[in-house]
């Protein structure tokens, strides 16, 4: 049922290169824009209640005046085998038939939160309260998506409503869906590129050439967690 | 005792035994009815002051607290990324464990036939009821939408949705309607005779109460028979029931991939851990009922401090066993983060907390209960009972929010402080326990006469040579 591109299946991946991240955050706050990120303020995000879905965890490496520092964009891992899955008792959390991505229903989700501790990727989010955004923030609402009210979970979603919007158009223009055409709004926003996305099923596209490096690996895959997005390992650290 | 014929010499050791033992110092039935209802009429100032201030903490500090939870957000918790969850659920735990209080005392001391539980069967029971009701509590404050809680039922419904009955949540949902059903059943038969008694003693509103609550009881030959066969069949179902609430309760961890949530022993080690906390509580209750009520230095003694205590001692050593094993094989298992989790509790920032645990559930009982003359005082068994609880509700803390703060991730690790409506929800859930537990004493006779006359008629002294020994009757 994958709108109408052809594939069978749709596999929708993301490459990460943390050789070419720089640390910018640019990332973080497309997604913030695109989703409509609830602004949680200063102090309660100085307080671990900040909303992003997407964060660049970095890690200093060394003594002064000789510290390295190393960046990791963490998300929701969209794995094929998710551990947030199973253990919530009302399906607000499971997988899509269409895209196959693991999706948060948010009209269903009563906030046991049992999810957000189960994630080894810790990347889910809560609602704490109900968030206003302070002006002019409120003007970028983007329309596609939902706005979370207080008391449910919410997490990284591939921005589903621009998979769906790319699938729609290219379906009513009768083609396939072209490499590099949808984006979610972290890897368009990346001004290195070290973020791709794609269709892991379409054998040319980008991420299915980047993910046969050498450097290719998938976080905590010991877990058996299969996830969805492929970090290329920084040449000078392993992780 | 009936032997009255007995020679002077022997006469002393009758007088020891039966200052010691309730039930070889048989009192007519007519005497002990007015004792009990005596003890449950006496509505004295004292009762009444404690009961509104009690009240009112339960109505501000539970139910005001948690309506401006509701109302704010859960924000207003101190619970923050990565620890989701925090005083809510160790409260939760905590409850669960005083919960296992009665269904032990109650069903497993009666099918081993351990004579001492029966003044105490009713006292220990009302612990279950009430203990759940805080318990049952607990999952609905947590919830981000409480007002959504019945989501989890399974019923048709207009959303086309069944709950997901791979979440252990939902094991816990089903699991804990069931025991509290089944432990609420459990409590109500052998209350029935003693309703029909207090019915039949009382007049104005408490004898339309009883009259309704009674069920028409008459005692007759049948009417016991049947009662004594559904008592019997409900003691032997409830057991498994009640091993399998904790164990449940333990699985909402130990299913979880959270390292230090993620250990198999968590079943036995909880349901150990929760007889630990509900023992002790038992010891507790009886020291507060037999110091407020009248007529209860009659009905528990120092003997059964003293079973307590030995109870207790067993069941504290083999909570040390599983609490050792879980301990040593996390660290055998040698994952770094589990090694930075027992770190952090044992020598980290959760460390005083580990510390209290460790000293009040092994040091302390230890110490105190091989002593016969320590067990056999009230008030050293209430003291006990107290520590006892404190720390285990220190290794329900230490699980669930020491656990939380550690994870795979170094750059998300995390502390958790309560906040100030978090305590003040749980001390409120410690009020509302003992508001109804206040409320059902003078309610409800809170000793079982009928089981205890039981008992007054299966011992018996007889003499053997120079001394006289007990002898037990099979009744049941």
């Amino acid at each position: 049922m994958a709108g109408g591109n052809g594939h069978e299946h749709t596999k929708w991946v993301m490459v990460i290169d943390l050789d070419k991240c720089n640390g910018c955050n640019a990332c973080v706050t497309a997604c913030a824009m695109e989703n409509n990120v609830a602004f949680t303020g200063e102090e309660e995000n100085a307080y671990g209640r900040g909303m992003h879905w997407l964060r660049v965890i970095r890690y200093w490496e060394g003594e002064w005046p000789n510290v390295r520092v190393r960046y990791m964009p963490m998300m929701c891992q969209q794995c094929s085998n998710a551990p947030c899955e199973p253990v919530c008792p009302v399906f607000a959390t499971l997988h899509s038939e269409a895209e196959e991505l693991n999706i948060q229903v948010y009209n269903r989700c009563i906030g046991t939160r049992y999810c957000a501790n189960n994630c080894p990727y810790i990347a889910r989010t809560f609602n704490w309260f109900d968030y206003e955004w302070p002006e002019p923030l409120n003007f970028h609402l983007n329309p596609d998506v939902t706005v979370r009210r207080r008391g449910i979970m919410e997490k990284c979603t591939f921005c589903i409503q621009r998979i769906n919007q790319g699938e729609e158009q290219a379906a009513a223009e009768g083609r396939e869906v072209r490499d590099g055409e949808i984006q979610p709004a972290c890897a368009q926003a990346c001004p290195t590129e070290a973020i791709v996305f794609g269709n892991w099923q379409d054998p040319n596209s980008k991420v299915r050439q980047l993910a046969q490096s050498q450097r290719g690996f998938k976080y905590l895959h010991e877990l058996g967690t299969e996830p969805k997005v492929i970090y290329l390992a920084s040449e000078k650290h392993d992780f | 005792m009936h032997a009255t014929n007995l020679p002077a010499e022997l006469h002393e050791q009758v007088e020891k035994l039966r200052k010691e033992h309730l039930l070889l110092d048989p009192r007519p039935r007519e005497e002990m009815n007015r004792m009990v209802l005596e003890a449950m009429e006496d509505v004295n100032r004292e009762y009444f002051i404690v009961m509104v201030l009690l009240g009112l903490v339960t109505l501000v500090a539970l139910f005001g607290a948690w309506g401006y939870a509701m109302y704010k957000g859960l924000g207003v918790a101190g619970i923050r990324r990565p620890i989701y969850w925090g005083l809510f659920i160790v409260s939760f735990v905590f409850w669960i464990g005083i919960s296992h209080a009665g269904t032990f005392v109650s069903a497993i001391l009666r099918v081993f036939k351990a004579e001492f539980r029966r003044p105490f069967t009713r006292a220990a029971e009302l612990m279950t009821t009430f203990g759940l009701a805080g318990a049952g509590l607990f999952p609905l404050i947590h919830l981000g939408r409480t007002w959504r809680f019945y989501w989890m039922v399974p019923y048709p419904n207009q959303r086309w949705l069944w709950p997901n009955f791979h979440s252990p949540l939902v094991w816990d949902f089903l699991a804990i309607n069931t025991y509290l059903l089944g432990s609420t059943m459990y409590l109500f038969l052998p209350l029935i005779p003693d309703l029909a008694m207090a019915r039949d003693k009382s007049t104005g509103w408490r004898k339309i109460l009883y009259t309704i609550l009674s069920l028409g009881w008459r005692g007759t030959e049948e009417e016991w028979r049947h009662l004594q066969k559904a008592i019997q069949i409900f003691a032997w179902a409830i057991i498994p029931v009640m091993f399998s609430v904790h164990t449940i309760v333990s699985w909402d961890f130990a299913v979880a991939m959270k390292l230090g949530w993620h250990s198999t022993i968590f079943g036995p080690y909880f349901v150990i851990g929760a007889l630990l906390s509900g023992i002790s509580a038992v010891g507790f209750i009886l020291y507060m009922i037999r110091v407020s009520m009248k007529n209860m230095r009659y009905f528990i003694r120092a003997e059964h401090f003293d079973a307590l205590g030995k109870l207790l001692l067993i069941i504290s050593m083999s909570w040390a066993y599983f609490f050792f094993n879980e301990f040593i094989l996390e660290w055998y298992g040698g994952e770094h983060t589990v090694k930075e989790i027992l770190r952090l509790y044992t020598q980290g920032a959760v460390a005083p907390v580990w510390w209290t645990m460790v000293v009040c559930n092994i040091v302390v009982p230890w110490a105190v209960l091989w002593n016969k003359n320590w067990r056999r005082k009230p008030w050293v068994m209430a003291l006990m009972g107290v520590i006892v609880n404190i720390g285990m509700f220190a290794e329900r803390y230490v699980i669930v929010t020491g656990a939380l703060s550690r994870n795979r991730i170094p750059f998300d690790w995390g502390w958790y402080e309560p906040s100030l409506v978090e305590i003040s929800i749980a001390v409120g859930t410690f009020a509302l326990f003992f508001f109804l537990y206040g409320l059902a004493s003078r309610l409800i006779p809170l000793i079982p006469v009928w089981e205890v006359e039981e008992g007054h008629h299966a011992h018996e002294l007889k003499r053997m040579g120079k001394g006289v020994v007990v002898s037990v009757a099979e009744l049941e």
